[in-house]
């Protein structure tokens, strides 16, 4: 119970300086770039939201720091992140909304995908010790590791796209024959879509859950208890999965609950390549287009899903290993 | 072989400092796991190619001489971009800016990793409780969003802007892996001696505590090394770093800017793209082979059938 609380309060002084970070940062560069981007909005803009935005990025506001702090503070409590200057008049948060379903089915899915290949290989890596699999996948990693993500995306591009022509290579839908709907035809083209970016990610994410299982294993693997289910003849399969692989897949486990938060963000480059319709494409545009309360409202809710996964990371470690409970 | 040059300073031969025996046991190391040595040799090539990228490389990496969207061959080794400039060049040219950033943003967060770490583990008290909750702070907050939300609104990425962005952001996770490292250590007996000994406590961090750590200090800079390659060249692929300057990512940036896959010039991604992955990968074996020195469990099998009698601890 002090752990789930040390935890807790963990997880909310961390937010309050990923807040902290977000409100100092515009304020501390030179010129404010976000009050000169929102000073070319001037005429546009309504009251209501030249006064959120001024309370988000400090524009004409001759209060002190502290007081500047406080009422973001409030502001960001009540959800309301400003409106988005590169598709105004939009509210930040409604121009997520339409973009953050986009990611989750996308990175959603594959890290499933990713982790139940990568334990599945990394226990008969470590199972047949040395055997063809087990000698092939360790170079495989070191080139995998050192690649960039965003690189094995284009050079998917390359060759399913536009050499073999095999799947389309930008957006996440055919955008003039569809309308968003439940429709099969769309679901269909929609799939057809996430493929290589799927692909890209699993290959650049496959590796690691590979070698933690496989690694874990190894040591599971020399404890007695297992050198007993030997002595006693189980069958091998059952010593694998129930006495080695049960106990060793925890770290992949905690891993895994940790790399749900890694959703959000985890596949800005690979969105960019492919013009995907996510989030992580989202953050990029509004980079590039100045939209700062775009990119602060990302920022932030990218931040928040790390550390909720973290949160149940913590927890589920603490239900699944017993003495990780008691070692604290 | 001229190895050692790949780990940095080479520890000198007539000082005997604490360090310096892990410092041979490392080269020795080096040398006898083949992963190593594969690594090594890749970074040497590339250290090469950055000091002296004119004795292969006659063209300018950045004039638009030649006509654009040329072909491979041996007057344009890699062919021409769409502004004309020569391939090769820019990626032999290239290895440079990457290389410095890499040693760069390298060594920074290593030593600031060192520092707050092993200050934390030796300290203890308030000194631990302050420092820890910096590192744990940092090693939450999503790294590669951080960098491009900084970096965004730093509007210039010149290389230097980009080492010091992505330094003070990413020493917490060899902070964290040191601190729990130096704990092991605090209170063995040889520590005890330099306190009994009256020793200052600055004198036992940087001359007892940190040599013991040697090992995997390099294997911490290595990682970084790597990391610090992939984030630059991705945030110069995004546009986020200088687009003037000669380098792998910018090359890359370019690249997509110019829909070079779309347009039939799928060697000015390509190129780049394979330079970035061999010297990550350069570091990223001399990294396994350090974490093999490190844990024998994870050796390859065949090298624990047949142990050699040079053995080491």
């Amino acid at each position: 119970m002090r752990y789930a609380l040390r935890r807790l309060s963990f997880f909310v002084f961390t937010l309050w300086a990923a807040l902290t970070f977000n409100f100092l940062l515009p304020r501390l560069m030179p010129g404010n770039p976000a009050l000169a981007m929102i000073g070319k909005f001037h005429g546009e803009l309504g009251p209501q939201a030249l006064n959120s935005l001024e309370i988000l990025f400090g524009v004409n506001t001759h209060q002190s720091l502290l007081s500047q702090y406080v009422s973001y503070l409030h502001q960001i409590a009540t959800g309301n992140f400003g409106t988005s200057l590169s598709q105004y008049p939009e509210s930040v948060d409604s121009v997520i909304g339409s973009a953050i379903w986009w990611t989750v089915c996308l990175v959603g899915i594959t890290t499933v995908l990713a982790f139940v290949l990568g334990t599945g290989l990394g226990i008969v890596a470590a199972w047949r010790r040395g055997g063809r699999l087990d000698s092939v996948l360790p170079p495989v990693f070191v080139i995998a590791s050192a690649v960039p993500y965003f690189w094995v995306a284009m050079v998917l591009v390359l060759i399913f796209g536009i050499t073999l022509h095999w799947l389309p290579i930008e957006g996440g839908f055919n955008v003039t024959g569809d309308s968003i709907g439940l429709t099969p035809q769309f679901i269909g083209d929609a799939l057809e879509h996430a493929v290589l970016p799927s692909l890209s990610l699993l290959i650049t994410t496959v590796g690691t859950w590979i070698l933690t299982m496989r690694n874990t294993m190894i040591t599971t693997l020399a404890e007695d208890y297992v050198r007993m289910a030997r002595a006693k003849g189980l069958p091998g399969r059952r010593i694998m999965l129930d006495y080695a692989a049960r106990n060793a897949i925890l770290p992949n486990l905690t891993g895994f609950a940790m790399s749900l938060g890694f959703v959000v963000s985890g596949a800005i480059l690979i969105e960019y390549v492919f013009n995907y319709p996510g989030v992580g494409f989202m953050l990029l545009q509004a980079v590039e287009g100045e939209d700062y309360p775009l990119m602060q409202a990302l920022f932030l809710l990218i931040t928040i899903a790390v550390l909720v996964a973290i949160l149940i990371a913590d927890v589920a470690t603490a239900l699944l290993d017993p003495r990780t409970r008691t070692a604290r | 072989m001229s190895l050692p040059v790949s780990l940095g300073r080479p520890a000198s031969e007539p000082r005997r400092l604490p360090g310096s025996g892990a410092l041979n046991r490392v080269g020795r190391a080096v040398r006898s796991n083949r992963k190593a040595t594969a690594g090594a040799a890749l970074l040497v090539l590339f250290l090469l190619l950055a000091l002296f990228p004119g004795v292969i490389a006659k063209d300018s990496p950045t004039d638009d001489a030649y006509l654009p969207k040329l072909g491979l061959s041996t007057a344009h080794l890699l062919g021409t971009t769409s502004y004309g400039q020569d391939m090769w060049a820019q990626v032999i040219w290239g290895t440079r800016n990457v290389l410095i950033i890499a040693f760069a943003v390298g060594l920074g967060t290593t030593a600031i990793a060192v520092l707050i770490g092993v200050a934390a583990a030796y300290l203890g008290g308030a000194w631990d409780g302050g420092l820890n909750i910096l590192t744990d702070v940092l090693l939450v907050i999503p790294l590669f969003p951080m960098l491009i939300v900084i970096t965004a609104y730093l509007h210039s990425g010149g290389t230097l802007v980009l080492i010091v962005v992505i330094t003070t952001v990413s020493w917490s996770y060899t902070a964290r892996q040191l601190r729990s490292q130096a704990l092991t250590l605090r209170n063995r007996d040889f520590l005890e001696a330099a306190r009994v000994r009256g020793e200052r406590k600055l004198y036992i961090i940087v001359v007892e505590v940190i040599p013991t750590m040697t090992s995997l200090i390099v294997a911490s800079f290595l990682t970084n090394a790597l990391y610090a390659v992939l984030f630059a060249s991705s945030l110069q692929f995004i546009g986020l770093g200088d687009p003037n300057t000669v380098s792998w990512g910018t090359m890359l940036y370019w690249a997509q800017n110019n829909a070079a896959l779309q347009t039939g010039q799928p060697m000015w991604v390509l190129a780049p793209g394979v330079c970035i992955a061999a010297l990550g990968a350069a570091f990223a074996l001399l990294n396994y082979a350090f974490d093999e020195i490190g844990n024998p469990a994870l050796r390859p099998v065949r090298k624990i059938r047949a142990p050699k009698t040079r053995g080491q601890a």
